[in-house]
């Protein structure tokens, strides 16, 4: 793609909007709540997905809080978008999912195309980083029927970002990438957390919540690969896009996604926010990274390197 | 299909007669059976694509001697080699005879063959694969193939593929020829 | 309940050969693609030029069987044309239908060949009456393969719900993932079943003998390691043996094959048009003995015959079958 000149080279990327992503683990009720009333009033972000996304069982431990979280978000100035789950299959599913659009308030962001049969124009709605948009023709079919937002997918190369923007930019939407957190690869019928724990997806014991960040797969030599995030497989790595806010911003892209972990997640969301103000420097921002989440090993390789576990490409 | 199970072995006894066998002999066969398949069969080059530059390794695991091939579309090679002697290649596939000529002759399921072990490949996997895949879809028939090199009785009349054939022929359930299949009335 | 209704066997051809052999071996349609990155398949020495796949449909149209050709990846951003060359050429090539599963390559093709036949590919991962109700309204889809994260009941359910047809697999590899949403590989490796058409792709394989036991690597990453007795698996990262907490072993799924031969009743019940065998990437021996096999099977079934006992465990990914997410115990 193009890269339009020195007038764009020197524009400082303060214009990228931040959003925290849906919790993708199975937190406590009180962690849930915690985090939201922490999220609300102290990190410095634009927008707050909230909602279940990966299994619809964990959905009655804290159905009953986010009301209450949704509130404090708007308190603090956030705009709340409702995160719809993955992958539909149940009918108590199915209607959780469609009664997302009883309401016209907040937006709502779809992961599984189900929800698009029940979509019309007028409605506010974005499309999350799980479903397929791989190209140009799929963004402004989805941008017709109405979609403001596209998180896409984390596989992409940058080449397909760049191409993506421009077309989001023609057709009035924004793009936004994962930019922080362990990335979301696979989701499946199975519960892989229950059956590592001899389970089955139906009497799984809520063994998930076992694992804050998720249960780190490692293979049999020993190297860490992959985390187990109940019926999800997430990357061992962490999605780490601090250093590249310039670039990101010179294709288009104008929305940063940050997903929930443990540790100094306020610290996360504070450091991308100083880097792309330009207070921090991107060497700076990545260091504060490293204070805030000191296991994690961070990488930006399915955008910049050769593929998506691949080490963090610093220029 | 055949059940890959029942793979004869080529006897040891066999095997050991062959040991001391001049290769000389068989080098020159593969090397015009190989030549005359690329004359016969062009679209298994097409198929391969830049994996016809590579050197696969056929090492017949019951047989004291290896087939180094090198299937570039120009200049093709089939040269057999004592085990020890066969230098340097990117691609292994080593089976017992039988496996090896009724995976070519389409008896045998080469993913059946590498799942139960009777198959084993090293080195460049891809190259492997586009080789099985090619030669799977020309339904090649390696009799028919040396019958239209040197005629039937000319091939068998060279000394150690005579001997070799005269062993084979006598394993029960080697795929000497390509598999028929019957086609619906 | 009232005769069994006749099920459609469609049948994998990864070369003219496998596919001529498909054919003879009583296949009812054939699904293959062209051999590039526009189908899930994109193997090295497999797949069809657009010539042998011309020639090909000639050869099954005259034995009265249909040809679907998959262009089932997701079209790269900014190289539209390929795709849409592949279902233009399938088209003009007089294919019965195209498989998509790409919503762009949809809308492209509804648009432009208004009479060619739209399925839709299990990579677009339609797994409820709703999902598919979207496409078959915004694309007019005829058919959808039914991801194999669902239940026989769920299935049933499914068709009693929506006006198009289903398709399900019956027979041969098995994603453990929801199909479709899976970058399990491209982690791994940088090439994905939804951008290159191949999972775990041969060219990052790499197997190698290590103190006496197989090892299986993909990408640099050991994936498996066998003893000298054992199986060996398809390297296939969702199939590979990890260490997660306490469980070493297969993580997420044991190196089993889908084998659901036993179900046809229940799913010719369930009301499902056809069923599929995976295994383009396989041999035309494997394809001719899959596809007799299961013919005979869906003739006995349509005679009221019991279903002949599986014979095809010899064939399959680490010689053991399952009959998958179709039991709900498999979840």
């Amino acid at each position: 793609m193009v890269f339009e000149g020195d007038a764009i080279m020197s524009l400082k990327p303060s214009s990228f909007a931040l959003t925290v992503g849906p919790l993708l683990f199975n937190w406590s009720a009180d962690e849930f709540s915690d985090f939201y009333a922490r999220i609300a009033d102290e990190a410095p972000v634009d927008r707050v997905t909230i909602g279940e996304i990966v299994c619809s069982k964990r959905t009655p431990f804290y159905a009953d809080r986010i009301p209450a979280a949704i509130e404090r978000l708007q308190r603090g100035g956030k705009q709340v978008v409702l995160s719809s789950l993955a992958m539909v299959t149940l009918e108590r599913e199915k209607r959780g999912a469609r009664e997302l659009f009883d309401q016209d308030l907040l937006e709502v962001e779809i992961n599984d195309l189900t929800l698009m049969n029940w979509v019309k124009p007028e409605m506010a709605f974005s499309i999350g980083p799980l479903v397929n948009v791989y190209n140009e023709a799929t963004l402004a079919y989805l941008a017709r029927q109405g979609a403001r937002r596209f998180c896409l997918p984390p596989e992409l190369p940058f080449a397909s970002v760049e191409v993506l923007a421009a077309a989001a930019a023609a057709s009035g939407a924004e793009i936004e990438l994962w930019a922080y957190g362990r990335i979301p690869l696979a989701i499946s019928g199975r519960c892989t957390h229950a059956r590592v724990h001899g389970l089955s997806k139906d009497s799984c014991q809520f063994v998930c919540a076992k694992d804050a960040d998720g249960l780190a797969v490692r293979t049999l030599d020993g190297a860490n690969f992959l985390a187990v995030n109940g019926v999800q497989t997430l990357s061992h790595i962490s999605g780490a896009l601090i250093g590249d806010l310039d670039r990101l911003a010179r294709a288009g892209v104008t929305s940063l996604r940050l997903s929930p972990h443990t540790g100094d997640f306020i610290g996360v969301t504070r450091a991308f926010a100083e880097v792309a103000s330009g207070a921090l420097s991107a060497k700076e921002g990545l260091a504060r990274l490293r204070q805030s989440a000191p296991e994690a090993a961070f990488s930006n390789g399915f955008l910049f390197g050769d593929c998506g576990a691949a080490a963090l490409h610093e220029r | 299909m055949e059940n890959a199970r029942l793979i004869p072995r080529f006897p040891a006894a066999g095997a050991a007669a062959l040991r001391f066998a001049p290769l000389t002999p068989l080098s020159m066969a593969g090397a015009r059976l190989v030549k005359n398949l690329g004359l016969r069969h062009p679209s298994l080059f097409a198929r391969l694509g830049d994996l016809a530059e590579k050197t696969f390794l056929i090492d017949p695991t019951d047989l004291p001697f290896v087939f180094r091939l090198e299937p570039q579309p120009d200049a093709p090679r089939l040269e057999a080699f004592r085990r020890d002697d066969a230098g340097r290649w990117d691609a292994r596939i080593a089976g017992p005879l039988a496996a090896l000529l009724g995976m070519v002759h389409g008896v045998y399921d080469g993913d059946a063959l590498f799942f139960s072990r009777d198959m084993l490949i090293e080195g460049d996997t891809e190259a492997v694969l586009a080789l099985r895949n090619a030669i799977d879809n020309e339904e090649i028939d390696l009799a028919a193939e040396a019958a239209a090199l040197f005629g039937p009785l000319e091939f068998l009349a060279s000394g150690p593929a005579r001997r070799l054939a005269a062993l084979i022929g006598g394993l029960s359930g080697v795929a000497l020829t390509r598999a028929e299949r019957e086609r619906p009335a | 309940m009232s005769a069994p209704h006749k099920l459609e066997l469609v049948c994998p051809a990864g070369t003219p050969a496998a596919f001529r052999a498909a054919i003879d071996a009583g296949a009812h349609a054939i699904y293959c693609g062209f051999n590039d990155e526009t189908n899930a398949r994109n193997f090295p020495g497999l797949n069809f030029s657009r010539a042998e796949l011309a020639e090909s449909i000639k050869y099954a149209h005259r034995r009265g069987a249909k040809v679907l050709i998959a262009i089932n990846t997701f079209p790269r951003a900014g190289a539209l044309t390929l795709w849409r060359n592949a279902v233009d050429d399938a088209s003009r090539l007089g294919a019965d239908a195209v498989i998509l599963a790409d919503i762009g390559l949809l809308d492209y093709a509804s648009g432009a060949h208004p009479s060619l036949r739209l399925h839709l590919s299990v990579q677009a991962a339609a797994a409820n009456a709703d999902a598919i109700a979207f496409y078959a309204r915004s694309f007019g889809v005829r058919r959808v393969v039914l991801p194999r994260v669902l239940t026989v009941q769920e299935i049933a359910a499914i068709n009693r719900a929506i006006e198009v047809e289903t398709e399900v697999f019956i027979f041969g590899g098995l994603c453990v993932m929801a199909e479709g949403r899976c970058s399990l590989s491209s982690y791994a490796t940088g090439k994905s079943p939804n951008m290159n058409g191949a999972c775990s792709p041969a060219s990052h394989v790499e197997y190698r003998e290590e103190g006496g036991e197989l090892v299986s690597r993909l990408g640099g990453f050991a994936i498996n390691s066998v003893g000298a007795g054992e199986a060996a698996p398809y390297p296939t990262l969702c199939k590979g043996c990890f260490e997660a907490g306490d469980y070493r072993g297969h993580v997420f799924e044991d190196p089993s094959s889908l084998d659901a031969a036993s179900l046809i009743p229940q799913l010719a019940e369930a009301g499902v048009t056809a069923l599929k065998i995976e295994g383009r990437q396989r041999s035309r021996a494997y394809t001719e003995a899959v596809v007799r096999s299961f013919r005979k099977a869906l003739d006995a079934h349509a005679a009221g015959r019991p279903i002949p006992a599986g014979e095809l465990r010899g064939l399959t990914e680490g010689q053991q079958t399952t009959s998958g997410a179709y039991r709900k115990t498999w979840r």
